[in-house]
């Protein structure tokens, strides 16, 4: 097992593509991390700039203690899962989880034998003969799980690996992939564009933007205190609301409505400055009656979320979201009124947290 | 209504005509060996088993068809091995100018083998020792078809994803397993084709071997079908018809063998 060290690592595609700018980045011995970002903001770049697939233009990839960024790939001691997963459609399910072996120039009886144990435990035991045309999604994903495990590596890189798997599949892969993680206790870097499962399997993640890293935390961090209005947009199965808004001495004026100055930001405000108000649909109380601090307006649109509602005011000319437990929804065309939760709000000064 | 009739029955005709045009030329090459005295007609065999004694007896037949096999899988041999490695290496490494290349390898290529290159090559040949070898005759040949090898057998490794190579090379794999483990299994269609074509060529190739081989026991079938005539100077039919007949068999066998191994595809540079 190795840390990962990244320190200012660049990436210029021979086009002139700049996909990774100075990046620096520590990944602890052990830790289940997630790259998180928009397609397109170099997420595949960066672990493929890990494994050595492409080589940095700046900077330096450390793995363990060595400095590795000029080292090929088969040498730096990593394993990837590709988002096709690059099984040999030609082997069978035992060459391919063997496949590392056979190049490590191990015997056949003892390739097998590793192959046979790997493939129990992610439950193959059935499949070893077949070809991985005959197998289906989150077979072949297991397969492919396999064969990294077998390598025995300081650490493992996933580009979108559960990408390929229908909705339902995805969950119990998570699940899974989480678990045999913690099992295993391999380094991993983890790629995906998809914010839930950041959140629901790193220990840490980052998330990206245009080649640059916009903010590095815990899932909880990054989820209740967004460093950025770019995150805070990301993050989050409902968008956060964003809204602009004007100090007025000891309250705030947002979308013509007077609301309280978040917990966090107490204190650090002047007077008449312009901030941009940050709070989660989730995090509003709604009700029909006038409150005081809160967002009025007409509701415009109801979501339906399964157990709860996702509503729609219309304040002022900017619209606000809540979430409304279920049994409690308006009707399109009610008036609403949200409070925020003053110890959840957040307000960002020039894109940046307060 | 009556012109569409007519019309259908003058595009029939000319259909049957042209079919008898290619089919007779056949029927002909299975039916004369089994004939004891053939003409240039096609007529019903007698089933005689008399021509084929006589090639047997006839001291250069049969070893040329073993000369032929010979030159044909030493060549395809080559040609399959050097168009593998060259076509993944114009694949897979960005060179500047790389299309540039090929088109003008190709190009020259077909220059090169035609008929103006004969005497050069055939003096390059006396200058190297190589005149009147087998193994000199297949380097030629070789040479002449690998051009179009590496052009068609490019674009089967254009067509084969590069993540499965990656993934090799991320466990450690070199580039020479990656090609064996990974790419060769890949593209063994391809490899089939361009082997397949290879051999078709040198098999049919009269001209090369007639020029660089001048000793009768070296020489391939496709020259000593060229020898077969009578004492009186005429084309001995019985002894060419046998000759023929088993020259073409082996080609037709081969072409049905990996046909249904490898699913033929058969498309030189148009991709699937
Ligand atoms: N081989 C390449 N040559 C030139 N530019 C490239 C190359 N590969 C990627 N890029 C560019 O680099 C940037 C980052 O691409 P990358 O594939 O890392 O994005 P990504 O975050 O993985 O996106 P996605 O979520 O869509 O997979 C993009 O602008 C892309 O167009
Ligand atoms: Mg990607």
């Amino acid at each position: 097992m190795a840390a990962i060290e990244l320190r200012g690592l660049s990436k210029v595609y021979p086009g002139g593509v700049k996909a990774l700018d100075s990046l620096d980045l520590a990944i602890p011995d052990g830790e289940f991390f997630a790259l998180l970002g928009p397609s397109g903001c170099g997420k595949t770049t960066l672990l493929r700039t890990i494994a050595g697939l492409e080589t940095a233009t700046g900077g330096a990839v450390v793995i363990g203690e060595r400095d590795v960024t000029g080292v090929q790939p088969g040498a730096r001691d990593i394993a990837m899962v590709f988002q096709d997963y690059a099984l040999f459609p030609h082997m069978d399910v035992t060459d391919n989880i063997s496949y590392p072996l056979r190049i490590k120039k191990v015997g056949k009886g003892p390739r097998r034998e590793k192959a046979a144990e790997v493939g129990a435990r992610l439950g193959l035991e059935h499949l070893m003969d077949r070809r991985p045309g005959q197998l289906s999604g989150g077979q072949q994903q297991r397969v492919a799980l396999a064969r990294v495990m077998a390598t025995q590596a300081q650490a493992f890189l996933f580009d979108e690996p559960l990408s390929n798997l229908d909705a339902r599949l995805r969950l119990e892969a998570r699940t899974f992939l989480k678990k045999l993680q913690r099992e295993l206790g391999v380094t991993t870097v983890f790629v995906t564009h998809d914010q839930a499962e950041a959140l629901a399997m790193a220990d840490r993640m980052a998330v990206m933007e245009a080649g640059h890293i916009r903010q590095i935390g815990t899932p909880a961090e990054v989820f209740q205190r967004p460093a950025n209005t770019f995150v805070a947009g990301f993050i989050g199965s409902t968008p956060m609301n964003l809204l602009d808004g004007t100090v007025r001495g000891d309250t705030l004026e947002v979308a013509g409505c007077k609301v309280a100055v978040p917990v966090t930001a107490e204190g650090r405000l002047s007077d008449g400055e312009k901030i941009v108000y940050g709070v989660r649909p989730e995090y509003m109380a709604y009700s029909a009656a006038p409150a005081e601090g809160a967002f009025g307006g007409r509701v415009v649109i109801v979501e339906n979320l399964g157990a709860s509602h996702l509503v729609t005011l219309e304040a002022g000319d900017v619209s606000v979201q809540a979430v409304v437990p279920e049994g409690n929804e308006p009707a399109v065309g009610d008036d609403g009124y949200a409070v925020p939760r003053r110890d959840r709000a957040l307000i960002y000064r020039d894109g940046d947290l307060v | 209504m009556t012109r569409f009739v007519l019309g259908r029955i003058g595009f029939y005709t000319l259909i049957a005509v042209l079919l008898a045009f290619f089919t007779i030329p056949l029927l002909w090459l299975v039916t004369a060996p089994f004939t004891s005295d053939p003409t240039y007609k096609v007529s019903v065999p007698d089933f005689t088993l008399d021509n084929f004694r006589a090639i047997a007896e006839h001291p250069y037949a049969l070893p040329s068809l073993w000369n032929s096999v010979l030159l044909s899988a030493g060549t395809a041999l080559l040609v399959v091995i050097l168009a593998a490695l060259a076509a993944y290496a114009l694949s897979r490494v960005r060179l500047p100018g790389r299309d540039a290349l090929l088109y003008t390898l190709l190009l020259l290529s077909s220059i090169i083998t035609g008929t103006a290159a004969m005497v050069p090559l055939f003096q390059l040949a006396v200058q190297l020792n190589l005149i009147d070898s087998q193994l000199g005759l297949i380097l030629i040949l070789t040479g002449g078809l690998l051009p179009a090898a590496i052009f068609m057998m490019k674009d089967f490794m254009d067509a084969t994803p590069k993540s499965y190579e990656e993934s090799a090379r991320v466990f450690g794999a070199t580039p020479l397993q990656i090609v064996r483990h990974v790419v060769v299994p890949l593209v063994r269609p391809g490899l089939a084709t361009i082997g397949v074509w290879a051999v078709a060529n040198v098999w049919g190739n009269f001209l090369m071997p007639y020029l660089l081989l001048s000793d009768v026991e070296k020489q391939p079938a496709a020259v000593i079908t060229y020898t077969l005539y009578t004492e009186g100077g005429q084309a001995n039919l019985s002894m060419l018809s046998t000759f023929g007949l088993l020259y073409s068999i082996p080609v037709v066998l081969m072409y049905l063998f990996v046909s249904k191994k490898y699913g033929f595809r058969f498309h030189g540079g148009i991709k699937r």
